[in-house]
């Protein structure tokens, strides 16, 4: 099993989308230069081009998410490719039907690409093993593992406003211990090259072994945001107060949550940016989020041009 | 039927015997050794010259499916793997769909067992009702049945007070315990180690302390009771420590791990290979050394292949949630000499591990090569080269971490009670 | 093998033929990477006011079922009104005419033009499809296993090369 990487065909060109870790730099650079030439697409009154014409791209969501699975039908659509939807977890999964059945019946339909999000860390990899060698997988979430277009979409936004990585000290902020989008950022910013990279939460919430992913831990926030260049706030989730994880979401506030005077620790030109959907008053103050230093919103139209830039790159692979 | 086993080098842990030598078989027993029985003519011979010759494999976990769980495995297939693989004596878990807390239950499946003339099998019965944790099951009526022992399987340490009365009640009667340490809560929801693999990978931590925390309180509860206890699968290199110590201080426990713990670890895992998926969890590497050193200075008494054969379906799952497990008995010999090759372990000091010491724990006369005993025997060839290839194997179960690997030692003869039951 | 003209000569011939049919209001879209560094300079020789615009036609090309995404996609920068404008495209090498139907199929995508004519630096022949350029600065015959390209030195001076085909 080691020594291959599944993700990469026998040319080393990418074959699937699956996670940020394990992907040669020159990949990732080539997915950000691509997405950048897509923003201008985007910019202008037809924001199509034809490339994935007569392509049939499937979104399996085994897990719903209204947003994700949009941006990524509206990545699909710009490249003219054909895009169906399935929320699979209201119908063949619930009538029993094995993931690998359900992916052998829609490739059987002649599908180019399966963009998958599950709630299990490794389905994305598990499909990959099994569809024909000419369907592309992307990854759109699974479990607590990856979400590599996100990952990929955050470091589109920090070299947007920041230009370099090399000289960069960025702080992941929340409930990293449960969150995909984290852990691509970690391998993301550490195959950029970013220099210092911390994460910031209470001891519930961080990985027992996060350390070893190559990031500074801290529990105190002004601490840990101190000259910090770049914030991402993670979302918190309800139920992480029933699992004895943190006592209420307003003590997690008044530690963790992003506020003015906190913000106020990083350099003065810091960005703050949040994966979404936000909980305002949980992670982040609305004044932060709707503030000047904010780039939230900028990150969304960044992400369709990363999905756009993925999405060609593997269907140009063969 | 009259059986010689000529020229083979002739190895007994449990005697120190190791010498190339013949060994006589009549009337289900080994009727003698070196020369031949005044009178004794063969029916067949078996050449073994260049092979081993050792008491048949008594392994101390190894599940059948049955009842239950068929479409699993049989005990038809299961049977022929564990011949295949040497093995002449097993321990069932009671984890079969019905659990065994039913003496009807154990009966039937002793007597299936039984008609199949192959290893002897020997069931674990439920220490509570269903395997619940709350009301104990009719211990001597299992034991009539045929139990050996009681066991929880894997399923969670219950409640304490449940599991004190059950270890007072059992070590009345002097019936062995034979406990997993495994926390109810603590890393209830786990599925793979926590260590820098479940970190990378976002998969659902258990962490060493399911196994320590739980393995205190039954190393305490044994010292209030004196209940015989049998700890289980061992996984972590505290939980080793912890043993050494007990048995230092003169309590009485013996201990296994599983022979996936000697070789393997959570870096196994890889891209979410869910024949990695196992119970107890692959651990770090510290832990994996930890163990070996276990098993090599006597702390940890035997190797158990914890044989659990799965279907495709339940193992073609996101990792999570597949079922955990790994056929193992037609791998347990082959594996305990890699870890002896590896460790620079004598060859009788290996196959201790995997015969006279399960034999001991069982307290079966088996695992022994002198004359008078049952000739159980299991007869291999050390230099023989194989790849572990799943579709090969007799198990219905091809859920094999080690698919692909290079195995040297290769079952050429297995013999119960005096029978060629297997010939590879 | 004819020694290669001066390229520098041939954009000045370029620009030449060019003055008479080109207004202040042209438009000129230079086509990466050859096509843009002469349209910089066509923009100047001719003192055009509209901004200049630039296309890579990467996401427009007909070969992406072949050969896969471009390693190198650089973004379309058209500053101005496609919509009624007078366009002129400018690329280095005309051969098969494929890039061009890909810049006019990308320019349409912007909006629909007055009218779209093309200058070329060299004409090598070989079409495969039904297009010509109204403004070329020489036809040169290159080998069918050879390619020809515009190059700058770190002067900016322009200069020809022919190399086999496949040569990094």
């Amino acid at each position: 099993m080691t020594g291959y990487n599944p993700q990469l065909d026998a040319n080393g060109k990418l074959q699937h989308l699956l996670t940020i870790e394990g992907l040669p730099r020159e990949i990732v650079l080539h997915i950000l230069d691509t997405a950048h030439s897509f923003l201008s697409v985007g910019e202008r009154e037809i924001k199509k081009v034809p490339l994935l014409r007569g392509k049939a791209i499937f979104n399996l969501f085994f897990e719903a998410s209204t947003r994700t699975r949009t941006t990524f039908e509206i990545a699909a659509k710009r490249l003219s490719a054909d895009v169906i939807n399935l929320n699979v977890g209201t119908s063949s999964q619930s009538k029993g039907e094995t993931l690998l059945d359900t992916v052998a019946n829609l490739s059987a339909m002649h599908a180019d690409m399966f963009v998958v999000r599950h709630s299990q860390s490794g389905a994305a990899h598990l499909i990959a093993r099994h569809v024909a060698p000419y369907i592309h997988v992307i990854n759109a979430g699974d479990g607590r593992h990856a979400h590599p277009t996100q990952g990929l979409l955050d470091m589109f936004t920090i070299r947007h406003y920041k230009k370099e990585f090399t000289t960069l000290r960025v702080a992941i902020v929340g409930d990293v211990l449960h969150s995909r989008v984290a852990r691509s950022q970690i391998h993301a910013l550490t195959t950029l090259g970013v220099p210092e990279v911390r994460v910031i939460g209470p001891r519930t919430l961080l990985p027992s072994n996060v350390a070893e992913l190559g990031v500074h831990v801290y529990h105190d926030m002004a601490a840990g945001l101190r000259d910090v260049d770049v914030v991402i706030m993670l979302r918190l989730q309800n139920e992480r107060m029933n699992g004895a994880l943190l006592p209420s979401a307003q003590e997690f506030f008044k530690y963790y949550g992003l506020t003015p005077e906190k913000l106020g620790n990083a350099k003065p030109d810091a960005i703050v940016m949040h994966p979404g959907p936000m909980n305002r008053g949980i992670e982040i103050e609305s004044s932060v989020a709707d503030g000047r230093q904010s780039v939230i919103l900028p990150q969304v139209t960044f992400g369709i041009a990363v999905r756009m830039a993925v999405m060609s790159i593997l269907a140009g692979n063969a | 039927m009259k059986i010689q086993i000529r020229g083979g080098r002739v190895v007994d842990p449990g005697s120190g015997l190791d010498r190339v030598q013949d060994i006589f078989v009549a009337a289900g027993k080994v009727t003698g050794l070196g020369g031949a029985p005044s009178g004794f003519h063969a029916n067949r011979v078996i050449e073994a010259a260049g092979l081993i010759v050792c008491p048949g494999l008594v392994d101390l976990s190894a599940r059948l499916r049955e009842p239950g769980y068929e479409y699993k495995a049989t005990l038809e297939s299961e049977m022929a793997a564990a011949v295949a693989g040497g093995v002449t004596s097993l321990v069932c878990p009671p984890d079969t769909e019905p659990p065994l807390d039913e003496p009807g239950l154990v009966e039937m499946l002793k007597h299936r067992a039984r008609s199949l003339n192959q290893a002897h099998v020997y069931p674990l019965g439920a220490l509570t009702q269903g395997l619940k944790g709350e009301r104990i099951t009719e211990m001597a009526e299992l034991l009539d049945a045929g139990c050996i022992a009681f066991s929880q399987a894997d399923a969670p340490l219950i409640d304490n007070q449940v599991l004190l009365r059950a270890m007072q009640y059992a070590s009345t009667f002097g019936y062995p315990v034979w406990l997993r340490p495994r926390d109810a809560s603590l890393g209830r929801d786990g599925v793979a180690h926590d260590g820098q693999v479940a970190t990378r990978l976002g998969l659902a931590p258990i962490p060493a302390i399911a196994e320590t925390v739980a393995l205190s309180t039954i190393l305490l509860l044994v010292r209030e009771t004196g209940a015989k206890v049998h700890l289980c699968r061992l996984s972590t290199a505290d939980g080793v420590d912890m043993v050494r110590q007990a048995k230092s201080l003169g309590i009485n426990v013996t201990c296994d791990v599983s022979a996936n713990q000697v070789h393997l670890s959570e870096m196994d895992i890889g891209y979410f290979d869910s024949n990695c998926h196992l119970v107890p969890p692959l651990r770090s590497l510290r832990d994996r050394e930890a163990v070996r050193r276990g098993v090599q200075d006597g702390t940890v008494d035997a190797i158990c292949s914890d044989h659990t054969p799965v279907d495709e379906d339940a193992k073609q799952l996101p990792f999570g949630e597949s079922e955990a497990g790994a056929t193992g008995l037609e791998l347990l010999l082959a594996l305990t000499l890699k870890w002896a090759a590896e460790a620079k372990i004598p060859l009788p000091a290996a196959l201790a591990k995997v015969t006279s010491g399960p034999a001991k724990i069982l307290d079966i006369g088996a695992g022994a090569l002198s004359p008078g005993v049952n000739a159980d025997l299991c007869v291999f060839d050390p230099q023989a080269r194989w790849k572990v290839e799943p579709a090969a194997l007799k198990s219905q179960g091809k859920n094999t971490p080690f698919a692909g690997y290079d195995m040297l030692g290769k079952v050429r003869f297995t013999l119960v009670q005096g029978q060629v039951v297997y010939e590879g | 093998m004819s020694s290669l003209p001066d390229a520098e000569d041939l954009l000045a011939r370029l620009a030449d033929r060019m003055r008479a049919s080109v207004t202040p209001d042209t438009a000129l879209v230079g086509i990466h990477t050859g096509g843009v560094w002469l349209a910089h300079r066509l923009h100047k020789a001719l003192a055009l006011s509209q901004p200049l615009g630039t296309i890579d036609v990467s996401f427009y090309r007909d070969d992406y079922g072949s050969r896969g995404l471009h390693q190198k996609v650089r973004p379309s920068n058209i500053p101005f009104e496609v919509v009624d404008a007078d366009i002129v495209l400018v690329d280095d090498v005309l051969y098969t005419g494929r890039t061009i139907r890909a810049a006019m199929n990308e320019l349409f995508d912007y909006g629909r033009p007055k009218s779209i004519r093309l200058a070329a630096l060299i004409d090598r022949g070989g079409r495969q499809l039904p297009i010509s350029a109204q403004f070329v600065g020489a036809e040169i015959a290159v080998a069918r296993d050879e390619q020809i390209e515009l190059r700058k030195n770190e002067k900016d001076q322009l200069s020809l090369a022919v190399s086999p085909v496949g040569a990094a």
